[in-house]
């Protein structure tokens, strides 16, 4: 990752209740990344771990997981334009 | 020296721990731990005091976390803990063990796994999945799932492994090559002239007694078994239990011969306490005879149920028994299961009950 203008960068929105199981994950986290993949693979690097809260072995966005590309579900291969807003964030599960 | 014992709790949502002075009257709760993920397993390292905590999480996957300071704190990884790309990802992991300076972790689907750094980095201990049967190997009701993990005490190239509706399989070499263990347990569930296959047995639980005998007893679907060649042969030592249907069982700390199980009352019955009437049932002679030991439980509408990792004993002269419950409540024995009492309610289900014995 290089540094960049703000207009580069693509703008992640992590959910908290991924982002406590890390230490200082900020509210947005501002990345340069070509495509999702990219974006996981620079969380990972930042946040060791993290790229497998989100991704399973497949390689596949987990399947109660969902990232969210200019308000549209995405997945590994999604590519991102500079600005955009992404969101990653748990589906509905449980009981 | 003061001891305080520990009773580590795996639920559905979370890690709990209930700690007590040696005389296990007051217990004390803390949790949930880990986030509330559900937790299949909590052990402790009695080597480092380390507790572990494996499971897995809808959103985010398998993991296992670990606290070095009882609880207060904790970290999770599951760094490796994964199969190669293109086969079915893990969904949880379901058994831990410590031994030899290693932590060992059963995941569903069925594969087993080392860590020699304390569970920060995980290696698949690929041979189990080469094994020649690993092609016909069926779920069980909870899935393909390995829930049982034996090391052997002093040999660290012996581990025995129970997989939910395979069987009991072996590994003297570290676990390049694995062997089936399931000869004589039972499968009451197929045609009367298969009911003794090589594998597909659906066991539920292996625990190995103390001593350099190393006897293994196992709880199945179908019947309760002891075995005293390291699992070569099994001999049902089911006579005098309610059920021949359960899932826990725990070994007497020092004593070889005296081990605990719950039956339940039977696979299709609903699964819950015989008579709806709750007893843990002893032997002290290696399952020649047994007995039900009632005093302080529920002795009606006790319609619970006790999981494959929900029974323990602990390490004091007076061996403490723990078992908890599917609807979340914990009972306990400071006297080796003469007398009970309910230590906790009102828990998430309860998966897994370790202990570990502490300085106080």
């Amino acid at each position: 990752m290089t540094a960049t203008g703000d207009q580069d960068r693509v703008k992640v929105r992590v959910a908290p209740v991924l982002a406590r199981l890390f230490a200082e994950v900020p509210a947005i986290v501002e990345l340069q990344a070509a495509t999702v993949k990219d974006l996981i693979d620079a969380l990972e690097h930042r946040w060791p771990g993290m790229r497998d809260r989100i991704c399973d072995s497949r390689p596949a966005i987990r399947r109660h997981m969902n990232v969210f590309v200019g308000g549209r579900r995405a997945n590994l291969t999604t590519p991102l334009q500079p600005g955009t807003d992404v969101y990653i964030i748990t589906a509905i599960s449980g009981g | 020296m003061s001891e305080k014992v520990l009773t580590l709790l795996g639920t559905k949502k979370g890690t709990f721990i209930l700690s007590s002075d040696a005389a296990r009257r007051d217990w004390a709760l803390s949790g949930p731990f880990c986030e509330t993920w559900p937790i299949n397993h909590v052990i402790a390292d009695p080597a480092t005091g380390t507790i572990y905590a494996g499971g897995g999480n809808e959103w985010f996957g398998p993991a296992v976390w670990a606290s070095r300071d009882h609880g207060a704190t904790w970290t999770h990884s599951s760094k490796g803990l994964s199969y190669a790309e293109g086969k079915e990802p893990i969904t949880a992991v379901w058994s831990l063990a410590a031994a030899h300076g290693r932590l060992y972790a059963g995941v569903s689907p069925a594969g087993l796994f080392v860590s020699e750094d304390g569970g920060e980095t995980w290696t698949e201990i690929e041979g189990l999945q080469q094994h020649p049967t690993r092609s016909q190997w069926s779920p069980g009701g909870a899935g393909l799932i390995l829930h049982s993990l034996v090391p052997h005490p002093t040999d660290d190239k012996q581990i025995w492994v129970g997989i939910s509706a395979v069987g009991v399989f072996h590994t003297a070499d570290g676990g390049q090559t694995w062997e089936t263990r399931n000869t004589g347990t039972r499968c009451d569930f197929l045609p009367e002239d298969q009911r003794y296959p090589e594998f597909g047995q659906c066991v539920h639980c292996v625990v190995m007694a103390p001593g350099p005998e190393g006897r293994l007893y196992q709880q199945n679907h179908c019947g309760m078994y002891r075995s005293d060649d390291g699992g070569r042969t099994w001999q049902s030592i089911e006579a005098g239990l309610p059920s021949s249907f359960g899932f826990p069982a725990a070994v007497h700390p020092r004593d070889p011969d005296t081990l605990y199980l719950v039956p339940l009352n039977g696979d299709t019955a609903g699964r819950y306490m015989p008579e709806a009437q709750a007893a843990a049932w002893r032997t002290s002679d290696g399952g020649a005879t047994w007995s039900a030991k009632r005093d302080g439980l529920p002795q009606q509408n006790a319609f619970f149920n006790v999981l494959r990792q929900a029974l323990a004993v602990d390490a004091l002269q007076s061996a403490g028994v723990y078992f908890g419950t599917g609807s979340g409540e914990v009972y306990a024995s400071a006297d080796e299961g003469e007398t009970w009492s309910c230590i906790a309610r009102h828990l998430p289900s309860i998966s897994s009950v370790e202990t570990l014995v502490v300085p106080g």
